[in-house]
């Protein structure tokens, strides 16, 4: 997606559906947090400061899952209580469906560039839904080992079964709430614009999207 | 304050209400003053505590109110784990980065505000949370965790079994702990990402202070420290409460009336590799500001550039990363392979190398200077030699062979409180009797900041200094009865002059509570200027209005131009435009 322009100055009349209404200096409502009032002097957050912002983020939580994985190489090799487990199969359906949402949130993306707002909102929704099912698909996992009697403290292996699924879900979630924010917000308010928002959606996004292969192959072959 | 200074002309920009402007503000000078307000809560929890334990230490039979008879050693261990915790974490990280960093980075740098308001208020009121839950330790059954400040496992991991304050007490520092890496990596991201898309036109990256390159190369620390200790307190937290084995040995047995535990296979070795991996850059997290501070006030107040102020910014740099890769020399006595600790050990040893170019940058700084010994400044010079004092006993430390027999001695705790502890104090307080006229518009009694000064300064040598002798004499640390061992009843002279001296030194800290809150309406009012300093913060209002500048700053300069050859004043600031420097005789 190409970028846009600065906000600080004034879009071409074709591109102004798809700026924030509120983000320019002396705009309605100002451009941060409501503070400053209209006709204030107050300079806006460049926009690339949220993608720089959520890069930041994605390498915190990158150490968080680093730390998390080199747990599990240091638990399983200083240990002889180590037990393998067959994963559940519908692992794989949820990959898919994970993989197939990073090409969904890709098309929407385009869609928008194409000032095509009816697609974007079909392939954003698609995206969210994908998201969801993958959530739901991690859980039947889990119902599935608790059938088979393989709980949390079963085993250490079963420990970082469920931490790492829970971990990557919880993530996930955060994900799905932003998608959900950027498909029903009326932008009428909001600090970024509508292509750095989903610009950052879909960088998280295709970030978890491959974190999960990570740790899928690391339960798959690792343990 | 700034309300009461600045009733008219900034009235319309600032938000409404008592809540939204000094409770949940977004605004990052508020926040600033909260976090700071925070850590001096903080610190005076702290410093009560240390008191307590000090007096147990020099008069074991002495019954102190509220303790029901003469300490008890579980009691002595809660204190020690509170005093150690919220020191490192609630004040040695709160103040000097989240407090001064959210008042002045974006100021520094010439922002109106830091790039994400509403997630910086948001970090503060989860550190703010984080420290009532620690401190809710003391009130729960079984009372606060007793495990010291690192919360190694097994006693960490296996809950009351292990001590009265493993129960509850120890879930709740799990939780606090975990709360405070959730803040302060947003706090972290918050900060790279003002720092780099937030400054202002000519603000180049070696125009920045010193104080912004510190608090910049911090916050990178920090977001990749902080997730790993996240990580390590979710694996401590399902051990004790799930069941699971992350950190738990097979077979553990704590009393012949009691069952082995049913856990197998895990490694408390593991946690140790998470908590130090996090550790040791977490020290430079509390040092690294103060440095910065340092740097600028000794600049200040000897009207001189800071010497090598590049050598200054990758040092910071080189500092900070290779305190990623230490981590393994606070664990010479757990049985690592002696390879690994001579890397380790090395690795170490390096670190001198930037830490001596700070050093020697300082004094090239303090060289030929003419140095006005204020408050601020006599604070800095006493960082510089406290970061000596202390740097230097971490040459011994760093090697294996010297740190085994010392390691659990009160050598560290002498090593450790020196360097890291007193020595980012006294950056807390440079930076504190530097910038108190900028937040509040008046400065603070110079009188009564020199008595805190050498007060706490010949104070903390007192107390510190006999440790090391101690240490080497072989009074092991953690212990409750130091009187129960022969060879330590000697030293009982020593103890009771220690605890003299932090008494003393404690009380003396009152010189400085009194002058910060006397000085708030009876101090002299401060102006713009009062330093004749160069960075951006002395070119606005004091205290300044919510939105900082009131025209958008220009930088045309580096942050330390102090005794220029060829012009009037001896200092020239960042955003003042060439042609309104008064040359010379003009």
């Amino acid at each position: 997606m190409a970028q846009m322009p600065p906000v600080a100055e004034a879009p071409p009349a074709s591109q102004l559906d798809l700026e924030d209404i509120g983000i320019g200096p002396g705009g309605p409502g100002g451009g941060r947090d409501g503070e400053r009032g209209p006709g204030d002097r107050g300079r806006p957050v460049p926009q690339r400061s949220y993608v720089t912002g959520l890069t930041m983020g994605l390498a915190a939580i990158l150490m968080f899952f680093m730390a998390l994985v080199s747990a599990f190489i240091v638990r399983k090799g200083l240990s002889d209580d180590w037990r393998a487990f067959p994963l559940p199969p519908i692992l794989w359906v949820n990959t898919a469906i994970l993989l197939a949402s990073s090409v969904t949130i890709e098309v929407a993306r385009r869609r928008l560039a194409r000032l095509d707002i009816s697609g974007f909102r079909h392939w954003w929704g698609m995206t969210t839904a994908l998201g969801l099912l993958f959530v739901a698909g991690q859980l039947v996992a889990w119902r599935q080992l608790v059938h088979e009697g393989i709980y949390l403290a079963t085993n250490p292996s079963s420990s970082f079964f469920y931490l790492l699924t829970a971990a990557h879900g919880v993530h996930l979630l955060g994900g799905i709430i932003a998608l959900f924010v950027i498909g029903l917000r009326s932008w009428q308010n909001a600090r970024v614009t509508r292509s750095t928002a989903t610009e950052m959606a879909a960088i998280y996004w295709h970030f978890m999207d491959g974190l999960w292969i990570f740790l899928f192959l690391l339960l798959m072959m690792g343990q | 304050m700034s309300a009461h200074a600045h009733p008219v002309s900034h009235h319309g920009a600032a938000p409404q209400g008592f809540i939204r402007r000094y409770i949940f503000s977004t605004n990052h000078k508020v926040i600033g003053i909260q976090y700071w307000l925070l850590a001096l809560t903080a610190v005076s929890v702290g410093m009560l505590l240390s008191w307590l334990f000090r007096t147990h230490l020099a008069w074991p039979h002495f019954a102190i109110p509220g303790f029901g008879g003469a300490m008890r050693p579980e009691q002595y261990l809660a204190l020690v784990t509170m005093h150690g915790t919220i020191m490192v974490f609630f004040v040695l990280t709160v103040a000097p980065q989240s407090g001064f960093g959210n008042y002045f980075l974006p100021i520094q740098i010439g922002a109106d505000d830091m790039a994400f308001p509403t997630l910086n208020m948001l970090s503060f009121w989860v550190t703010a949370v984080a420290f009532f839950v620690l401190i809710s330790a003391f009130f729960v059954p079984g009372g606060a965790p007793i495990n010291g400040w690192t919360s190694y496992p097994t006693l960490s991991a296996v809950g009351p079994i292990a001590g009265p304050g493993q129960g509850t007490g120890e879930t709740l520092w799990v939780i606090s702990i975990g709360l405070f890496c959730l803040a302060s990596l947003l706090t972290a991201l918050n900060f790279i990402a003002t720092t780099i898309e937030m400054r202002a036109e000519g603000m180049a990256l070696m125009r920045m202070p010193l104080t912004v390159w510190a608090w910049f190369v911090t916050a990178i620390v920090a977001l990749l420290a902080f997730g790993v200790l996240l990580a390590g307190c979710i694996l401590l937290l399902l051990d004790r409460t799930a069941g699971t084995s992350f950190f738990i040995p097979a077979g553990l047995v704590f009393s012949d009336t009691q069952p082995p535990l049913n856990h197998a296979g895990g490694s408390p070795l593991l946690w140790e590799h998470l908590f130090w991996f996090f550790g040791h850059p977490e020290v430079y997290i509390a040092i690294l500001p103060s440095m910065g501070v340092v740097s600028t006030v000794l600049s200040t107040f000897s009207r001189k550039p800071v010497f090598g102020y590049k050598a200054m910014a990758y040092a910071l740099c080189a500092i900070a990363f290779m305190g990623f890769t230490v981590w393994g020399h606070h664990m010479f006595v757990s049985g690592m392979s002696p390879y690994s600790a001579l890397a380790f050990s090395f690795l170490t040893l390096a670190i001198g190398v930037p830490s001596a170019i700070k050093t020697f940058n300082w004094l090239g700084t303090l060289w030929g200077g003419k140095i006005q010994f204020t408050s601020a400044m006599l604070f800095a010079i006493g960082f510089v030699s406290m970061f000596v004092t202390g740097g230097l006993s971490g040459l011994f430390l760093a090697q294996p062979a010297v740190d085994l027999p010392l390691h659990d001695t009160y050598f560290v705790i002498a090593h450790f409180h020196i360097v890291m502890g007193v020595a980012a104090i006294f950056g807390i307080f440079a930076g504190t009797y530097y910038w108190y006229p900028k937040m509040f518009g008046r400065c603070m009694n110079e009188k009564l900041g020199k008595l805190h000064f050498w007060f706490t300064f010949i104070g903390a040598y007192l107390i510190f200094m006999p440790m090391h002798w101690m240490g080497i004499m072989g009074a092991l640390r953690r212990y409750a009865q130091p009187g129960g061992l022969a060879f330590l009843q000697r030293m009982a002279p020593i103890e009771h002059f220690i605890t003299i001296a932090a008494l003393i030194t404690g009380a003396a800290q009152l010189f400085f509570y009194w002058n910060f809150f006397w000085s708030l309406r009876h101090g002299e009012k401060a102006g713009e200027n009062p330093w004749h300093a160069t960075t951006l913060e002395w070119s606005i209002p004091s205290p300044p209005p919510p939105e900082n500048f009131l025209e958008v700053p220009r930088v045309y300069r580096g942050p330390y131009e102090y005794s220029v050859p060829g012009y009037q004043e001896d200092y020239i600031p960042q955003h003042l435009a060439p042609e309104q420097v008064a040359k010379a005789g003009s």
